[in-house]
């Protein structure tokens, strides 16, 4: 009887603790909404429970603002991550399916390889990278930020370990029996059946491309051509107090509220996507 | 026939194999391994900007090596894991937490689902807008040190910028905040593989939640919970964004929380080319040795392997 008492005491804690880490992170977003909707006069009072109505007014001003063009940043960002996120999973599960459902020599090398590169991190090659597209004539362009999507380790992985669940390689002969060829069998029946894992692993490519910052910010030099993240370090670094704190707090929230919906939207397959391309259990 | 046919297959099809991992390894060799190789060049070298004037490339070996060690980068490398330990012990404390709560059958926790998104969000928000939301909330005259105030918790502003331990703290939470929701989420996978045989075995043993615990999950699950730590480790090596705009590049107070990338950019902001390249090299080989950590842990969890490993584990945990 006692220890069930306990495993009651246990649930009201956790749920306690639960509740208490929920709030944490929902709280600022909860603040940054509040505040973004309060003109700077009000802000300078102190802090509102209850969304003002400035809303419209800080948009405006936003949008209006040539010194840090929004807008044309987050299309700048929709442009690249877009971008990013279709030739990322495109050529990851061409790579997947290349190294899956073909027998040739160099294949375990192939294999082995991009396993070894799989965690390593792009800082380290920023500078020669750097160097490189300046040479190409690619610098302050948004092309550099895209095209070396095309060879992504850990999405490869997560594309090759769904292949090996759900692709019976029977499939591949029987469409080469039909006299399909081979990029055509890639095309219409191995594409269709990896949609699930790339409608998980386009929006994480989305979300971090959306969300990056060191390799853009030492490429993107111009303002028409900033992205997102570049725009929001261009703010803090600007003279800080004299600016109008309704225009920063709607700057932030335009700055996550798309991945926010898009995250809202798609829930369920974002947190069963988390797991699946770590390691198997 | 079966066998001529396979063979045929091998000779007829092997070049699309190569055709289709071509533009993988085309864009790395050129994105990644020539930058790398450039980059490792450079590091021999004096190469740097000195106003308009370029100086260099003139070889010196290892002098940029000896000067960087001379300099602060192992002060910088200490910053680094110390705002990295801020976030993940908590982090690792709480997913471990959760996750065994949440797979718990007699916990019965409500709204699972609800409790899962909402842990999961701050992973996904921008880490540069986030640490600009937090610089913004914790100023002097923001909105945390108002309602502070307020309830009368504090009688004076606090400046949470200006003391090493508040950049650190507010730097460390916030990794703490963005990570501790994706952890869970893996951890949790990582205990739902187990078996519920082993569970209902130690129940009927009589082992309590606390051992059932410690010496049941904790090991089944360790391959994941070493994996979890390395790529940590690798994250908080690329620890960049959120101290970046929290201090505006600074790492003020005193460079107290200058990491080492921010350094790194400081190096190719000021197009010092040769330092630059070999803090690359230091990272490069440290991140390689993490690399091949994790390459290893991700290899014995193929199929095969980890099934073998699973029984032979089961033995144990059954005698």
């Amino acid at each position: 009887m006692s220890s069930k008492s306990f495993n009651r005491l246990r649930t009201v804690f956790a749920h306690v603790l639960l509740i208490f880490l929920s709030f944490l992170c929902l709280f600022f977003f909860y603040i940054l909404i509040i505040n973004a909707t309060h003109s700077h006069a009000e802000l300078q009072r102190g802090f509102y429970a209850l969304p003002g109505t400035s809303f419209l007014k800080n948009f405006n001003s936003v949008a209006n603002n040539g010194e840090f063009p929004m807008i044309r940043g987050i299309m700048n960002s929709l442009i690249v991550s877009g971008c990013s996120a279709a030739i990322c999973i495109y050529f990851s599960a061409l790579t997947a399916y290349g190294l899956y459902a073909y027998d040739f020599k160099l294949k375990k090398v192939a294999f082995t390889f991009i396993m070894m590169i799989l965690v390593m991190p792009t800082q380290v090659t920023a500078m020669g990278f750097l160097r490189l597209i300046t040479k190409m004539g690619m610098y302050d362009s948004l092309l550099p930020l895209i095209i070396p999507s095309i060879a992504s380790p850990a999405v490869f992985y997560f594309m090759y370990s769904y292949l090996e669940s759900s692709l019976p390689l029977s499939l591949v002969e029987a469409a080469r029996i039909d006299g399909a060829k081979e990029f055509r069998t890639f095309n219409q029946i191995v594409l269709p059946i990896m949609k699930p894992a790339m409608a998980v692993q386009a929006i994480f490519t989305f979300v971090g491309s959306w969300n990056n910052y060191f390799v853009p910010a030492l490429v993107i030099q111009s303002k028409e051509k900033m992205t997102v993240p570049i725009l929001i370090a261009l703010l803090r670094g600007a003279d800080y107090m004299n600016r109008d704190m309704g225009k920063i707090y709607m700057m932030i929230l335009l700055a996550i509220v798309p991945i926010i919906l898009v995250y809202l939207l798609l829930s369920k397959y974002i947190i069963a996507g988390v797991t699946l391309g770590g390691v198997k259990g | 026939m079966l066998f001529v046919q396979k063979k045929r297959k091998l000779v007829n099809y092997a070049k699309w194999g190569y055709i289709f991992i071509l533009p993988f390894f085309v864009s790395f060799f050129i994105f990644s391994l020539i930058p790398l190789v450039d980059t490792i060049r450079y590091s021999f070298y004096e190469y740097y900007r000195s106003g308009i004037k370029e100086i260099g490339p003139n070889f010196i070996g290892m002098a940029n090596y000896a000067s960087l060690i001379q300099s602060d980068m192992l002060k910088y490398a200490g910053n680094t894991l110390i705002l990295w330990l801020i976030g993940f012990v908590p982090q690792i404390v709480i997913a471990l937490t959760l996750a065994s709560w949440f797979v718990d059958v007699r916990m019965k926790i409500r709204c699972q689902q609800f409790f899962k998104v909402v842990i999961y969000l701050p992973n996904l928000i921008m880490a540069s807008a986030f640490a600009m939301l937090f610089f913004t909330l914790f100023s002097k005259t923001g909105p945390v040190n108002s309602i502070l105030m307020s309830l009368g918790v504090i009688s004076e502003v606090i400046d949470f910028m200006r003391t090493a331990f508040g950049v650190r703290t507010l730097a460390g939470s916030m990794n703490f905040l963005m990570w501790f929701g994706n952890t869970t989420i893996m951890l949790m996978a990582a205990i739902m593989g187990i078996s519920p045989d082993i569970f209902e075995a130690s129940e009927i043993d009589g082992c309590n939640s606390t051992q059932r615990f410690f010496r049941i999950t904790l090991p089944l699950i360790r391959p994941i919970l070493a994996y979890t730590l390395i790529t940590s480790i690798i994250g908080g090596l690329q620890m960049f964004d959120v101290p970046q705009i929290l201090t505006n590049g600074q790492g003020n107070p005193d460079r107290t929380s200058m990491t080492l990338i921010m350094f790194l950019n400081s190096h190719l902001r000021s197009k010092n080319y040769g330092m630059a390249g070999a803090l690359s090299v230091y990272l490069f080989i440290v991140s390689g040795i993490l690399c091949f950590i994790v390459y290893k842990i991700t290899n014995d969890n193929d199929p095969d392997g980890s099934k073998a490993a699973a029984k032979a584990k089961k033995k144990r945990g059954e005698r």
